[in-house]
């Protein structure tokens, strides 16, 4: 332990822990902006610096190890200055546009602005002037107002191992700048949307839908109808001021509702329809020699990474689409027929936890149902906006009930937001078709957690299935490359592209931390054991769907709606 | 009457530098064989007695340098000689290179012996070509004898950016990095190079290594000033009539610099005011002239020694166009990555264009003062503390200068 003295009050703290660490222990806030708390310390913004004893210059909070004696002023006039200074030289180049910025009130600088009590720059505004990138349907960057802590550079390469960011020119002229191309739709970007957390300024975001949205709603002869992914219920009480998974699922659907959507399903239907199909095809290529490890396919993230990363690896890939697009298929026909709707009339909207599903509903593949199964896709940031928008109070609102036909689930598809879920769910219906015996414990606890990389076995009828679990692209790539190099021991690969899985996806409410992630996790698994079935194939309206339509998993049907094929992306690679 | 001193460029005009013949004959790599008797604490304390300090500019001791990679375990180290020499005005460096490159790799190769480090990179400054031709020769030569024996040099060509000069960015450079600054700590004595303990050390800093093993600690230490002992080589530019290069003991004071060996001011003009160690120094007024050059003694007018440039300005000189010159240069080389010197150099110079070009009001007078004082004490790296020094020292002791121009 070290001893050391920061604004008078004596702490101790353990050896190699900085300024910043010490701080926060005893409760001083130091401000930051380049630093965040799962991500190597940049020290590039210099917001945090403090005084320190015997040092002519002020030291970075952040970066600054605590040594024996050390004392530590960080709020004296001298550093006061300083970050005032800093802060209207950020500032002064810096587009002066928080009423219409997508970070309004969620923004680390505008928030720093407010704490240090930005008023008369004085410092003359000159900003960059650079265009806005709205070159793919899921993510748009505003290079105006970045503030180069390089967070989402770090993020994108580290954490996603895509390295779609990187840094041109020097000096004032420095810039974030997609690689391989002027616009991020040209560079290898695969739309997870991890930068956006990554970012603490409106210099990144999502696409927004909110105004096709309100179109259609307004139409009277558009039906609109929505089905929302499960991790999106654990972390939109977030957005509207509630705690993480204290939403009740119940009065989201009134609330929907009111929004104006007129029928309101749940894409966990099609998660257990997911199970059914991804579980038999595993079987299937288990006992008839199949191209194995089969990897799993609900993250677009994911596929779009496959396809441009490891296209030698698509035949692996499942042939099941995610659950929202088996969800836009069945949609504008099943239901449709069940309904007695005209699906020309159906504006299909899903909300997600994911950014690459904004993408994914508009590949030409997706249009099973002989439209464009899903029309739109919002994120659970703009189902916030939409909630705020329509001045929801949640107080009042009065639980009500899914729509018929595509709104039941199970446990099963609950966990589909988590990392590890999709594979727990396959393992129960699995388990129960080869064994043809009820599985007594339903909870495969290896395949749980936050972990990047998790394996686990089964012992089906004397076969071992051996499987693994990664969350992270660059977790990805290391069982990638496993499989590339013939070396994979598994039989079945759950990957999602987002750290911890759908409930830490790219269109999530902004997460500053991984402790975050954690919170949405422990709320899926309570979820999962409130309900009554937690297994896929006993879903009464899946078992319905299957009696009156589909038939049998992997069945004629099935392959027209609910299954799809790859293509490598060609992106000029390196 | 002031005499030039030459320790460092001992063997200038006397050998071919191509032939390593010449510098044995001088006694040329005795001091490595000296050394290699020595036990490796012998070495670093030796140097550490001399209290020879860095040339590069920061004047950190240099057996201390030495003592912390010594210290710090590790399989692989390294020592690189800082050869970037990017400070405007300055070209001692290129002269030590061109004329006596052996002195410097022997001083490379002790502290190699002396730290456990069986590898050297020189980086040389890409402006230079022809001098990584006679690097790579000497080098050659030097291995053919086997006299570096297991220490191996090599040379890297500098990526063009004066930040690059700076030990960390350098670091990243010779790594095929963006050449920018890195965090301190760890130190590159800690982890350096790849993460390998590592010691940088500027041209000059290690061509006097061979003097202070050859002559003892002592000896070294009773030239110049006491506590920054040793000689200087200093290289002189602008309104003087004698605009060349000379070594000097570190007690000389800036008054011989440019009235003896500089042979004073250009015509029958007066003198105006001295900047010292570069685009980064400092101005000095007639006032402090009679401030000797060592590090501590420049330190105590607020002024630094740098790399020794001197660049003298006569009364005819606009000081606030030079000014501004300097803060275009600055906002020029800035890296970008940290956000004090990124917006605050391109702000330091439109103010001062702003100024020079008579638009400026004490109001901007005021706000330079600020900003300059921030980024002095907030910027990641030397280069960024040291980018308002010319501004805030002029307009400390050339006010009216400033007041003339404004608005
Ligand atoms: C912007 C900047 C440029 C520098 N350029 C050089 C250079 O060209 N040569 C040099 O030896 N040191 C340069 N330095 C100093 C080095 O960082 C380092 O202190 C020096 O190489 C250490 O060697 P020394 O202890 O022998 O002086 C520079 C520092 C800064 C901040
Ligand atoms: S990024 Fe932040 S500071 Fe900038 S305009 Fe948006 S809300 Fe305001
Ligand atoms: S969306 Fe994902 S892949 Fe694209 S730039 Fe951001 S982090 Fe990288
Ligand atoms: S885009 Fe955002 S995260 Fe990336 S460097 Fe700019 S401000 Fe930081
Ligand atoms: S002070 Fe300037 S040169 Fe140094 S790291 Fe910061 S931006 Fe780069
Ligand atoms: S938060 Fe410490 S330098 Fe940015």
């Amino acid at each position: 332990m070290v001893n050391l003295t920061i604004d008078g009050i004596k702490t101790s703290v353990p050896d190699g822990s900085t300024i910043l660490q010490a701080a926060q222990k005893i409760g001083i806030h130091i401000p930051t902006l380049c630093a965040h708390p799962d991500r190597i310390v940049k020290s590039n913004c210099r917001i945090c610096v403090c005084e320190v004893e015997g040092s002519r210059l002020l030291q970075t909070a952040c970066s600054q190890p605590v040594f024996e004696g050390m004392v530590v002023k960080t709020r004296s006039p001298k550093v006061i200055e300083a970050r005032q200074i800093i802060l209207e030289l950020i500032l002064s180049n810096h587009p002066q546009d928080c009423l219409n910025c997508i970070r309004n009130v969620n923004c680390e600088l505008q928030h720093l602005a407010k704490e240090y009590c930005i008023r008369e720059n004085p410092f003359k505004l000159k900003t960059k002037g650079l265009p806005k990138d709205y070159s793919t349907p899921a993510i748009f960057r505003d290079p105006n107002k970045c503030v180069l802590c390089r967070r989402c550079v770090e993020t994108c390469t580290v954490i996603q191992g895509v390295g779609a960011l990187g840094l041109e020119n020097r000096g004032y002229h420095t810039m974030i700048v997609p690689s391989m191309g002027k616009n991020l739709g040209d560079s290898p970007c695969v739309m997870c949307g991890q930068c956006i957390h990554a970012c603490p300024v409106g210099a990144i975001g999502e696409v927004e839908y909110i105004d096709e949205l309100m179109e259609a709603i307004a139409d009277p002869n558009t039906i609109v109808v929505t089905q929302i992914a499960p991790a999106v219920r654990v972390a939109i009480g977030e957005e509207v001021g509630m705690k993480t998974g204290e939403m009740p699922m119940n009065k989201l659907i009134t609330a929907l509702r009111q929004i104006g959507f007129d029928y309101v399903l749940h894409t966990n239907f099609t998660a257990d329809l997911t199970i059914m199909e991804e579980g038999h095809e595993l079987l299937q290529r288990l006992t008839t020699g199949g191209i194995l490890p089969m990897f799993t396919s609900c993250s677009p993230g994911w596929i779009n990474f496959c396809e441009t990363y490891y296209p030698d690896l698509l035949d692996n890939l499942s042939t099941c689409k995610s659950p929202q697009q088996m969800f836009g298929a069945l949609l504008k026909t099943y239901w449709a027929d069940k309904m007695n709707i005209d699906a020309k009339k159906i504006f299909s909207v899903s909300i997600m936890p994911c950014t690459a599903k904004k993408y994914e509903a508009f590949r030409p593949e997706m249009n099973a149902s002989g439209y464009q199964d899903v029309d739109i896709v919002l994120t659970t940031r703009e189902l916030g906006r939409l909630l705020r928008l329509c001045e929801i109070d949640f107080d009042k609102v009065e639980p009500s009930e899914f729509d018929p036909w595509m709104g039941d689930y199970t446990g099963a598809a609950v966990i589909f937001g988590a990392s590890g879920g999709v594979m727990e769910a396959a393992l129960r219906t699995v388990y129960e078709v080869v064994m043809q015996e009820e599985l007594k414990d339903v909870n495969f606890t290896a395949t749980r957690g936050f972990q990047g990389i998790k394996e686990a076995e089964v012992d089906l009828n004397g076969t071992v299935v051996k499987v693994a679990i990664a969350n992270g692209l660059s977790n990805a790539r290391k069982l990638m490359d496993q499989v590339r190099a013939g070396e994979s021991p598994y039989h079945f690969i759950e990957i999602m592209a987002c750290p911890g899985g759908c409930i830490g996806g790219g269109g999530q409410p902004i997460t500053r931390s991984n402790i975050k992630r954690e919170e949405r996790i422990a709320s899926i698994y309570i979820e999962d054991e409130q309900c009554a079935i937690r297994k896929s194939h006993e879903n009464p309206e899946i078992k319905m769907v299957y009696e009156e339509f589909l038939h049998e998993p992997l069945g004629h049907k099935s392959h027209e709606l609910l299954h799809t094929h790859y293509h490598a992306k060609n992106k000029r690679l390196i | 009457m002031a005499e030039e001193m030459r320790v460092v460029l001992r063997n200038y005009g006397k050998i071919n530098p191509l032939k390593i013949e010449d510098y044995l004959s001088v006694g040329g790599y005795e001091a490595l064989k000296k050394a290699r008797t020595m036990t490796k604490k012998a070495v670093i304390e030796e140097v550490i007695q001399s209290k020879l300090r860095g040339r590069g500019g920061a004047g950190f001791n240099t057996g201390q340098k030495w003592a912390f990679a010594h210290e710090t375990q590790d399989d692989q180290k390294y020592v690189i000689c800082n050869a970037d020499e990017g400070e405007p005005g300055t070209y001692k460096d290129r002269m030590l290179m061109e004329n006596d490159p052996h002195a410097i790799f022997e001083g490379m190769a002790i502290c190699g012996y002396a730290i456990g480090a069986n590898k050297g990179y020189v980086y040389c400054r890409g402006e230079y070509p022809h001098l990584i031709t006679i690097l790579k020769t000497a080098i050659y030569q030097a291995k053919q004898r086997c006299i570096l024996e297991d220490f191996d040099i090599e040379v890297r060509t500098g990526a063009g950016a004066f930040v690059c000069g700076e030990e960390t960015a350098l670091l990243e450079s010779i790594e095929g990095h963006r050449g920018e600054p890195r965090i301190r700590p760890p130190f590159p004595t800690q982890k350096g190079l790849w993460q390998k303990p590592t010691v940088v050390n500027n041209v000059e800093t290690l061509a006097n290594i061979p003097v202070i093993i050859d002559k003892g600690a002592a000896h070294f230490a009773a030239i110049g000033a006491p506590t920054y002992p040793g000689t200087k080589i200093l290289t002189l530019s602008g309104d003087v009539n004698n605009r060349t290069f000379f070594e000097v003991p570190t007690n000389t004071t800036i008054r011989e610099v440019i009235f003896e060996f500089g042979d004073g001011i250009l015509g029958d003009r007066k003198f105006k005011a001295v900047q010292i160690g570069g685009a980064s120094g400092a101005f000095i007024a007639a006032n402090d002239l009679d401030t000797q050059i060592s590090f501590d003694a420049m330190s105590a007018i607020n002024s630094t020694l740098g790399s020794g440039a001197v660049y003298v300005l006569d009364e005819t000189r606009d000081i606030i166009d030079v000014t501004t010159r300097i803060a275009r240069f600055f906002e020029h080389e800035s890296c970008g990555k940290c956000a004090p010197c990124r917006e605050g150099t391109a702000r330091l110079h439109e103010l001062m264009w702003k100024l020079n070009s008579g638009r400026g009001s004490a109001k901007d007078i005021a706000l330079l003062k600020k900003l300059g004082r921030v980024m002095s004490i907030t910027c990641l790296c030397g280069l960024g503390q040291a980018a308002p020094t010319a501004i805030l020292t002029t307009i400390e002791r050339f006010s009216d200068d400033y007041e003339a121009k404004l608005m």
